[in-house]
């Protein structure tokens, strides 16, 4: 395969020429080099005179393989690839010589510099001469998105998205959507109330045709690639038919289960065992706790079908749904298929609840040592207390409470040293809350830094200090201990060098923020990467804040790391733009740098031997077993086949080939050897 | 043949993520280093066949560097975990072979360590420069089978 190759050195104005006698490189790289048939050097490569000499000489010498030695390939691999498809050249022709970052940049000696790039230059000479065409993977487009958890994050992504008209199927695994917000009494730094900007939101959702909701559901396994994957959904048990039941509520008004905690409520209230979360709940319909249930408790000790106990059958008794119950005991979990072709992950997260790691703070052992969120129901006017502040003990309205900050962040003593990044506002926002509610109570908040970063944050932190009067303290709490129905909280106080000790009637401890606890496993479903605190990672930091690293699945809100709530709108409206952009083509072209399995005419069929050594490395389940049939059906062998939707291209797969059957488009074992090859040694 | 001063030859398998990030990156901050090294860029170091190695030390190479991201860190989720597992593997059997194991290194270097590509650079030059050129595979084809000092090099022809 002779192959015509062009040289373009460049210059780059003096970049490259001050340190690299460029005019040497250019006449060395057709030296004894019989593949190249034109070399030249210019001013500026990527200028547009530049791409057009390119493109001319590619035309005019009939060239059918590039060099340019210019600059690092990040920078303008793409345009020079451009160029030559414009000429009418298979882009995948064209390879970079990096003389500029990698050579004249870091060897300021004109000789060494020059010595190095002629051999910088042969290196990829001799690769493009191993160059083969290759052409863009084209994947068709499955237009429906599936968005992952009803929260604040998934019902922004999901009514974006589907308010531009595209299909979205979301999944929550509660029995409503709305998530930590419809939790929360009043939002910083407005004050204003959680659910009634929350509600309209998830009604909104409820009510969009384009939105097919999924609760009381868990994502059991995703499948396929960018633009077609396949999401198997498990429906659990929910007891109750979504269609039939109208939500009336007599069911869970006669259910005789009254004491179970209520989760929506932090434990602090109580729910039946037949109920709907929280009275806004999305759907407003019933699920059945089999976990509770008088029934399904006497069907699992008898070991007999739920429909045949007749401990209580109360809420089939009292459903009004005729002639078929609403209700139904025997209904099984459900695993619904949906083809989608990108994914939104807004799993949210979890509240450090489990304070017995903080031993010093009484270690859950206290009841009136709540968390942030024990406090926000408390505070909340749909609450266990309606909106009043009682201690959970005695229902005592407290006179003196102790916030004590960074509980479960920053300290690292406790394994987590991220920030949580709230709950300085929310602390800030919980005493003003108090303060309105309980006028003459007093305040005190044990502080390490006060981080009141974002617009009218540091006014409002002000406020809850300068106006509602609470006293901050800037240092750590080493014992909280009972006195009597007291809680003295012992402190420093590390602006006046002194201890404080505080008889305190309530103490709230403002809780981190937690990765769920099956974070790890989930993404691991999704094949997306996570931080050590099992929070899921961004691609990049800074320029690709909501892009998954696995193509087509986005982040959105606090399953990424802690954040707000303007925040976490923010980033799912990020998250659904990418998703529109994804959904607006009807077929996705990709880079074609992925791994193949060779194909060989009868009766070799493949080089594979079968071994799929390959499957047990590659990252993405991109490997399939194929089998080659015989005309009558029978297996003569089973080889490995690249699924190219799904093929990243990192070439695990090839280096761990045993038979050298799998090789990586553009990386190929050819063009590494040819390159090392061409190294001129001594 | 330069008689008066040897100069080695590095050749260096970098992960395009990566490693070769931060050698771009060392030279946008015009950080200087010894010229002795030729990269070889391929996606992953996970994708690095110690074939590729052995055929640079054939060719004449007398050090290897083998580069690619942090653990944790790999683009391809678990790439270079492969690597670093193959590299446990390969590294002993080169010095089975009478290959002196500080002729070639393994490390990781992020996008945003210029520096660290700089000082890993530096140091296997000077660490090779002091190791004397690698003849393995060149008194193999001189003198035949017979082996003499570090020279017990892998041969191909058994």
């Amino acid at each position: 395969m002779s192959k015509k190759i062009g040289v373009f050195v460049c210059h780059c104005g003096t970049n490259i020429s001050a340190t690299v006698d460029v005019e040497k490189v250019a006449e060395e790289a057709k030296k004894n080099n019989p593949g190249v048939s034109y070399t030249t050097t210019y001013k500026y490569m990527c200028s547009d005179p530049g791409q057009k000499l390119l493109r001319d000489k590619i035309k005019e010498e009939g060239l059918d393989g590039v060099v340019v030695a210019a600059c690092s390939p990040k920078m303008h691999e793409h345009t020079f690839r451009n160029a030559s498809k414009k000429a009418g050249m298979n882009p995948y022709h064209v390879e970079i010589s990096n003389l500029r970052e990698q050579c004249s940049w870091v060897h300021p000696d004109k000789p060494t510099g020059t010595e190095k790039s002629i051999d910088l230059v042969r290196m990829m000479t001799e690769k493009t001469r191993k160059d083969k065409s290759l052409n863009p993977i084209k994947v068709p487009v499955t237009k429906r998105a599936l968005v992952i958890g009803g929260g604040i994050a998934g019902i922004q992504a999901a009514l974006d998205i589907a308010d531009a008209g595209h299909e979205v199927v979301m999944v929550e695994r509660e029995a409503s959507i709305g998530g930590h917000m419809a939790q929360l009494s009043e939002t910083f730094p407005t004050l204003d109330c959680s659910q009634c900007i929350m509600t309209p939101k998830m009604v909104e959702l409820a009510q969009n045709e384009n939105i097919k909701l999924y609760t009381w559901s868990e994502i059991e396994a995703v499948d396929g690639y960018l633009g077609n994957f396949d999401v198997k959904i498990r429906k659990k048990a929910r007891s109750v038919d979504l269609d039939l039941c109208t939500g009336c509520s007599s069911c869970w008004q006669v259910c005789p289960s009254k004491k179970i905690k209520s989760e929506f409520d932090m434990k602090l209230g109580n729910r039946t065992a037949i109920y709907i979360p929280f009275p806004q709940a999305i759907p407003s319909k019933p699920v059945i706790d089999r976990e509770h249930c008088l029934l399904f408790k006497d069907a699992r000790k008898k070991n007999i079908p739920p429909n045949d106990s007749k401990v209580c059958r109360k809420c089939l008794d009292v459903c009004p749904i005729a002639p078929v119950k609403a209700i139904d005991y025997s209904q099984e979990d459900e695993i619904i298929t949906e083809k989608i072709g990108a994914i939104v992950v807004a799993t949210g997260y979890k509240e450090l609840d489990d304070t017995s790691m903080y031993g010093e703070y009484g270690g859950g052992k206290y009841q009136d040592v709540i968390t942030g969120l024990q406090f926000e129901r408390l505070a909340s006017a749909s609450g266990p207390t309606e909106g009043e502040i009682q201690r959970p003990s005695d229902g005592k309205v407290p006179e003196i409470i102790v916030f004590i900050q960074c509980v479960g962040s920053r300290d690292p003593a406790k394994g987590c040293s991220y920030c949580s990044k709230t709950c300085c506002m929310y602390t800030a926002k919980h005493t003003m809350l108090y303060k309105h509610k309980v006028h003459d109570g007093h305040a005190y908040v044990f502080y390490i830094d006060i981080r009141c970063a974002g617009k009218d944050y540091e006014e409002f932190w002000l406020r809850a200090v300068e106006e509602e009067g609470a006293t901050y303290l800037r240092g750590r709490v080493s014992r909280i201990y009972k006195k009597g129905d007291k809680l003295v909280v012992l402190g420093a106080d590390t602006l006046t060098g002194s201890v404080v000790e505080i008889e305190a009637d309530m103490v709230v401890l403002a809780s981190a923020m937690k990765a769920q606890d099956d974070a790890e496993k989930f993404a691991q479903k999704l094949s997306i990467q996570y931080n050590k605190d099992k929070f899921f990672s961004e691609i990049h930091p800074k320029l690709k804040p909501v892009e998954s690293s696995s193509a087509g699945i986005f982040l959105a809100g606090t399953c990424q790391g802690p954040k707000d709530i303007p925040e976490t709108v923010a980033q799912a409206g990020a998250a659904a733009s990418k998703v529109l952009a994804l959904l607006s083509a009807d077929e996705l072209e990709r880079e074609p740098v992925v791994a193949k399995v060779d194909r060989l005419p009868a009766p070799i069929f493949s080089t594979c031997i079968g071994c799929f050594y390959c499957k047990r490395v590659c990252p993405y389940g991109a490997i399939a077993e194929e089998d080659i049939k015989a005309r009558d059906g029978s297996v003569i062998k089973t080889v490995a086949r690249v699924n190219e939707g799904l093929c990243q291209g990192c070439g695990l797969c090839a280096a761990t080939c045993r038979s050298k059957s799998v090789e990586l488009a553009g990386f190929n074992d050819e063009q590494v050897y040819a390159e090392i090859n061409s190294v001129e040694f001594s | 043949m330069s008689e008066t001063k040897f100069e080695p030859k590095i050749i260096a398998f970098l992960c395009n993520w990566c490693t070769y990030a931060g050698a771009d990156l060392a030279g946008t901050g015009r950080k200087q280093y010894q010229a002795n090294v030729r990269i070889i860029k391929l996606p992953c170091t996970g994708g690095i066949d110690p074939l590729f190695l052995i055929k640079a030390f054939e060719r004449g190479a007398d050090g290897i560097l083998v580069s690619g991201c942090h653990p944790g860190d790999c683009h391809y989720n678990s790439g270079n975990y492969h690597a670093r597992r193959r590299w446990n593997v390969f590294r002993p059997l080169l010095e089975f072979c009478g290959i002196n194991p500080d002729r070639i290194q393994f490390s990781w270097i992020s996008a945003a360590e210029g520096g660290k590509w700089v000082e890993t650079i530096n140091s296997i030059v000077d660490t090779v420069r002091a190791l004397g050129p690698f003849e393995g595979y060149h008194k193999l084809n001189t003198i035949g089978p017979e082996i003499s000092g570090e020279a017990a090099a892998p041969s191909e022809t058994g």
